[in-house]
């Protein structure tokens, strides 16, 4: 844990002191082209890896009934037996994360009794996080786009109609600092968690917890030169990029750490962003009974038939008095 | 690999609406900083250019505060010069043309204040 903390914190240092000592050119504008070029490639690559595992048989993970005769309700989501009952389970899935919808704690109670709760806190703010990461994702494209479309305005103007503020606070910015901060304090207070958490748990949460931020710090608080920012981030995705004079520090943090996230993205946990779709236990439907799924790679079987059996043996078989299918005269006739 | 008539595509998918800055952009001419239209009979802003640069919406939102709320009406500059708390007296006196002035920069970078649901827009120099 602290080893993560202090990871981010020396990604920011190296960042702010970079940009102090003249490589904001590197941190602005080569290295965010490094970071895409490594997410991207590092995406393309871990899928393909993933798509040459072979997957022979079914291994739905089922919450229900499966298909059975036809008196029996079969739960058609939870063990999906039709193509579109496992593309609604996959887009369940991916738009309300409804496994999670499931989590349960256990306690033991004394008597000992063993208690199952429901437990919604999880689902909601891993909801809560990704859709407003999502929204800030889509809100920032405003700095490489020009014109602004209509669209990235109207988001603007929902997300910060609180009018708290100038610049106007974004409720998706406050969200996702709580949902961030939940899902750290979980691994943090819930001792069951924190026993499984690794640094690579860690490291991620505040990498965006840095992320997001130094995004805040640029916005509301240390302020940056926005118009030369568009000015940069213009130059990247035109690719003819320049350095304008005078962006503050917080916005060399700001990217670099986003560089980070980028670069780091394919070989990390976060690579559940692909690996969702590609999850066997969910993407299947489950007719293991229905239909006969047969290994590909199994290599072909070298059998014998009794008949060929019997034709090699047929007259030590008939000297030792065993019965035959065909007598050697009936064979004989045959040929 | 398997399932590749699925998951190929999904790839495809996936890397287009990624790199869609870069190649929604291939054929937008190269982006400039907006020119504003400064004032032509002022050298000096209240404060120096960086600092309004970055930080003119939170003085124009403690100048509300201020003046609204609290009745003051005397800004000290860092320069010590004192100015009168007020956007239409003080602010729109030099920067008098809103469409190019302020809202280039603003439409520019999506930014949509709400000074003008209550003031007056100042519509130029005429």
């Amino acid at each position: 844990m602290f080893i993560s903390l202090l990871a981010v914190i020396a990604l920011g240092c190296i960042a702010w002191l970079g940009a102090a000592s003249g490589f904001q050119y590197l941190i602005g504008v080569v290295l965010p082209y490094a970071a895409v070029l490594v997410f991207i490639g590092g995406f393309v690559w871990r899928m393909v890896d993933w798509a040459k595992s072979p997957v022979p048989f079914r291994i739905p993970t089922t919450g229900g009934q499966q298909k059975s005769l036809d008196w029996i309700k079969p739960a058609r989501l939870d063990s999906p037996f039709t193509t579109a009952g496992t593309v609604g389970r996959m887009l369940l899935e991916v738009l309300l994360f409804r496994s999670l919808f499931r989590n349960t704690s256990v306690e033991i109670q004394k008597g000992p009794r063993v208690v199952y709760y429901s437990a919604k806190w999880l689902w909601l703010f891993a909801l809560l996080f990704h859709y407003c990461f999502l929204l800030i994702f889509i809100r920032h494209f405003r700095f490489f786009l020009e014109p602004v479309p209509f669209a990235l305005t109207a988001i603007e103007f929902v997300d910060g109609i609180m009018q708290i503020g100038v610049p106007r606070m974004f409720m998706s910015d406050v969200l996702v600092v709580a949902a961030l901060g939940f899902l750290l304090a979980r691994r943090l207070f819930s001792e069951k968690v924190r026993y499984i958490s690794l640094a690579n748990d860690y490291f991620p949460l505040f990498l965006l917890l840095g992320l997001v931020g130094s995004g805040i710090w640029m916005r509301y608080f240390a302020k940056v030169d926005i118009a030369a920012v568009k000015v940069l981030t213009m130059g990247l995705v035109t690719m003819n990029p320049v350095l304008p004079e005078g962006i503050g520090a917080a916005f060399f943090i700001h990217i670099f750490l986003l560089s980070c996230l980028l670069a780091y993205f394919p070989f990390s946990k976060l690579m559940h962003m692909g690996g969702v779709f590609l999850s066997p236990t969910r993407n299947l439907p489950n007719n293991t009974r229905a239909v006969r799924h047969v290994n590909p790679w199994n290599p072909p079987k070298k059998y014998r038939t009794y008949a060929e059996y019997e034709d090699e043996f047929r007259e030590l078989m008939e000297e030792a008095g065993l019965p035959v299918d065909k007598t050697s005269e009936e064979a004989a006739a045959a040929e | 690999m398997y399932n590749g008539k699925y998951i190929i595509p999904g790839i495809v998918i996936f890397v287009g609406l990624f790199t869609f800055p870069f190649w929604s952009n291939l054929l937008t001419p190269k982006y400039e900083r907006p020119q504003l239209a400064m004032p032509a009979d002022q050298k000096e802003c209240i404060e120096p250019a960086e600092y309004m640069r970055a930080e003119h919406m939170h003085i124009l939102d403690v100048w509300r505060d201020q003046a609204l709320r609290e009745g003051k009406r005397a800004y000290v500059a860092s320069n010590g010069k004192v100015w009168d708390i007020s956007l239409q007296n003080t602010c729109m006196k030099c920067h008098a043309n809103k469409a190019d002035f302020c809202d280039k920069c603003h439409n520019s970078n999506s930014v949509s204040p709400y000074c003008w649901d209550c003031h007056v827009a100042p519509r130029g120099n005429q």
